[in-house]
């Protein structure tokens, strides 16, 4: 019996400290050493309006932008449903988007092969990334629509890759985003 | 396999292996009540507490009481969870109006995260109040870890001690844990997380009108504060539903290699204390190897296998140039992080994920669920991780004494009939929770076998896997599996329990004998604990009960869907 009364008292403690005091306490910290950060790294466009976050991927279908991966999260890039295909690799409706997928992207760009991430989904659905391969595949079809030269498109691609964190951890990679941002300010 | 990805995972064990010995003499210090840094500055906010709750700190308890207080305190830690659930409604901190979960799911994530499973047949965006992530979910991170840390030290006080009932006190082991370890652990990754890119506000969700001219709802919350216990608690349950691959959980290289390090340290640092508080370093080092062996091992195996991708994609898809099979995988981390961030994950019952288990190949998939097959202990859960590896070294000397024909001992401790039964209790429980609840899903097509999001022999992994994350307490997911049903809420729910307490009492009953009994000087014909041959045999087995008990299963479900996939079949 004491120890039951001991235990609610304890959930009780346990829920103001934790529960309240805790997260209220890294959130007065985080909005004052970190704001950009603690409120979703967000972009906004010359006229202030609300364009995404930057470490959130957005679906692109213009061939005038990069494209991001393929997304299992909602109908595509929805960031209030993460979420992988969680298809297994033997699932034939995986075999099936995979190939239709690869179908589409080889009339795009003939002779190159497919980087795997271009008809892969993530595992969030959300990823804003594609390698630097992937961007690579997507210069001629991005070159035409705008009529840039590949030259000029490859040396901003460049630019925009991220090499692996304190040059060893994670993957080099190419903010999908931020490219197609940097894109549509060039005048020509 | 790329030569950047194994410095990656070398890089990632060495930092565990540096921060295994301070971590440890710290553990030892908080619960042995020594003097240290944190204590000379919080002693009055602990003294004030166990004046709250009425206890006296140094009241030592036998192993049924320290039992008793800890069922009742996650008694209440369930109902109050459970409650908050359903009430979330009616109460604060809802910017988007989320109404409550159905009874059996609030049951199901109510036992899931007191239990330190967080196993979520939910998706937290869509499903949760800021308040019941903060004050719900966020404190049972808490306090299932503390639990789990103060069953560990009481098992490992029952082995030190000698000739008393007595394993210390349970209020005082949860609330030390959680003050000096837990709690400022926490506050500092939660910042390093925000630096990273994590999210830590209440606002609604924000609205985006996309570049290409698409709108975007982009999901909010205080996640940093929840993500630095749950990594660090090896709890696991995501904030969002894509848990740790969701680029708000997890955005960087970096803050993915402080997510690994955080599951680990604990557990690793554990050995240390083990070694510390027996009086035999060479012990916990020799606890450490075993453990670091199996981690390579399930490391290494699951890396090859996402690298070699899959066969069945079309010729001009090139796989090589990402490094593997890269369905559900983010680009950030690449393969080798994904595969490394999967065996951490399930060597410790943290089920975190930051890629999605269910889409990785056959031999990639197996390792995980074998991990927590094997009962997580390859470092294991905070706590959970030490009490199971214990049970494996009484079953580990006592088949040695079996072999050279001497009665067990296990550090100057006879290991008699009742800890062998205890032991066997403790080892036998798990499986049979496992086995069952897959056999019965299995035969039921339109509760059970409707749920699968795959066919063919990788269908069954998910049932198998779900069952084996639920009694194991990992939490992580073939997450294709519809599981938000009432039958498996219910199961589901109900194998966490079993999982966690039905092998905690056990597991207590073998602390408080040991505790009674004698301790005797080592003689020569003692089976030294502190040697390569004793690690070999921990490994050994280890490997044997875990092997021989889910051979069967597993040769049907990944096993077969390997060859399946050499093949060229898809189902």
């Amino acid at each position: 019996m004491r120890d039951l009364i001991t235990s609610i008292l304890v959930v009780f403690i346990m829920t103001i400290t934790l529960g309240m005091v805790y997260p209220l306490a890294v959130s007065g910290l985080a909005q004052v050493f970190f704001s950009f950060r603690a409120n979703g790294s967000l972009i906004r466009n010359a006229d202030g309006e609300l364009t995404g976050s930057e470490l959130i991927g957005q679906r692109f279908t213009s061939p005038r932008y990069f494209h991001s991966r393929p997304s299992a999260a909602g109908d595509g890039y929805d960031a209030a449903a993460s979420g992988g295909s969680n298809l297994g690799p033997t699932s034939a409706k995986l075999i099936k988007r995979v190939t239709a997928d690869a179908e589409t992207l080889r009339t795009e760009n003939p002779g190159s092969p497919i980087p795997a991430d271009l008809v892969t989904t993530s595992a969030s659905g959300l990823d804003p990334h594609i390698s630097p391969a992937a961007a690579e595949f997507q210069i001629p079809r991005v070159a035409g629509a705008r009529g840039l030269s590949e030259l000029q498109l490859r040396e901003i691609v460049e630019r925009f890759t991220e090499s692996r964190q304190f040059g060893l951890l994670g993957e080099p990679r190419v903010n999908v985003l931020l490219l197609n941002i940097e894109l549509d300010k060039i005048r020509n | 396999m790329r030569a950047n990805g194994i410095v990656q995972i070398l890089v990632f064990f060495e930092i565990v292996l540096l921060l295994t010995k301070p971590t440890g003499m710290f553990l030892k210090k908080v619960y042995c009540d020594e003097q240290h840094l944190l204590k000379r500055i919080l002693t009055p906010f602990e003294r004030m507490i166990y004046r709250l709750i009425g206890v006296d700190p140094s009241a030592e308890m036998n192993w049924k009481r320290y039992s008793v207080a800890m069922l009742l305190f996650s008694l209440v830690s369930t109902l109050a969870l459970y409650a908050l659930q359903r009430l979330q409604g009616y109460l604060p901190l809802n910017p988007q109006d989320i109404a409550a979960p159905s009874v059996d799911s609030s049951f199901n994530t109510a036992v899931s995260f007191v239990t330190n499973t967080n196993w979520q047949g939910y998706a937290g965006e869509s499903t949760m109040s800021y308040l019941t992530q903060m004050a719900g979910l966020t404190v049972q991170n808490f306090a299932s870890a503390a639990v789990g840390m103060a069953l560990a030290i009481a098992f490992i006080r029952g082995i030190a001690r000698h000739e008393t009932e007595n394993l210390g006190n349970f209020w005082a082991d949860l609330v030390r844990g959680t003050i000096y370890v837990l709690l400022p652990l926490s506050l500092i990754a939660a910042m390093l997380f925000v630096s990273q890119g994590v999210v830590q506000n209440f606002k609604s969700y924000d609205f985006a009108a996309t570049l290409d001219g698409a709108a975007q709802t982009i999901a909010q919350g205080p996640v940093a504060s929840q993500l630095a216990i749950k990594m660090l608690g090896t709890n696991g349950g995501g904030f969002f539903n894509a848990n740790s691959a969701h680029p708000f959980e997890n955005p960087t290289p970096f803050s993915n290699l402080i997510q690994m390090v955080l599951i680990f340290l604990i557990p690793a640092g554990l050995t240390y204390t083990l070694g510390r508080m027996v009086r035999s370093q060479g012990h916990g080092w020799a606890v450490f190897s075993a453990m670091a062996l199996l981690f390579f091992a399930g490391t290494f195996t699951t890396y090859w296998a996402e690298s070699r991708g899959n066969p069945i994609y079309p010729a001009n898809v090139d796989q090589a140039v990402v490094g593997g099979n890269f369905e559900g995988k983010e680009t950030r981390f690449g393969i080798a992080n994904s595969a490394l961030f999967a065996t951490v994950t399930t060597d410790a019952s943290c089920g975190a994920v930051n890629s999605m288990h269910d889409s990785f190949t056959p031999l990639g998939g197996l390792v995980p669920m074998v991990n927590i097959q094997l009962g997580e202990v390859i470092f294991g859960g905070v706590g959970a991780g030490m009490y199971g590896i214990l049970v494996m070294i009484i079953l580990t000397v006592f088949i040695a004494g079996l072999m050279v024909g001497r009665t067990p001992e296990y550090l100057g401790k006879k290991i008699e009939a009742y800890d062998v039964q205890m032991a066997m209790l403790y080892t036998l429980i798990f499986p049979v929770i496992i086995l069952v609840l897959t056999a019965i899903s299995v035969l039921a097509p339109e509760f059970g076998l409707a749920s699968r999001n795959n066919q063919g022999a990788h269908g069954l992994s998910e049932i198998l896997y779900a069952y084996t994350s639920a009694t194991g307490n990992n939490g992580s997911a073939f997450a294709g599996i519809s599981a938000n049903t009432f039958w498996y809420n219910t199961t589901l729910g109900i194998a966490m329990l079993a999982g966690r307490f039905m092998m905690i009492i056990p597991a207590l009953a073998i602390a408080g004998n040991l505790a009674s009994k004698k301790q005797a000087p080592a003689t020569l014909g003692t089976f030294p604990v502190n040697t390569g041959m004793f690690t070999l045999l921990l490994v050994g087995i280890i490997l044997i009960v875990g092997a021989l008990t889910f051979f069967p299963v597993l040769s049907l479900s990944p096993i077969l869907e390997h060859f399946q996939m050499n093949a060229g079949a898809t189902f």
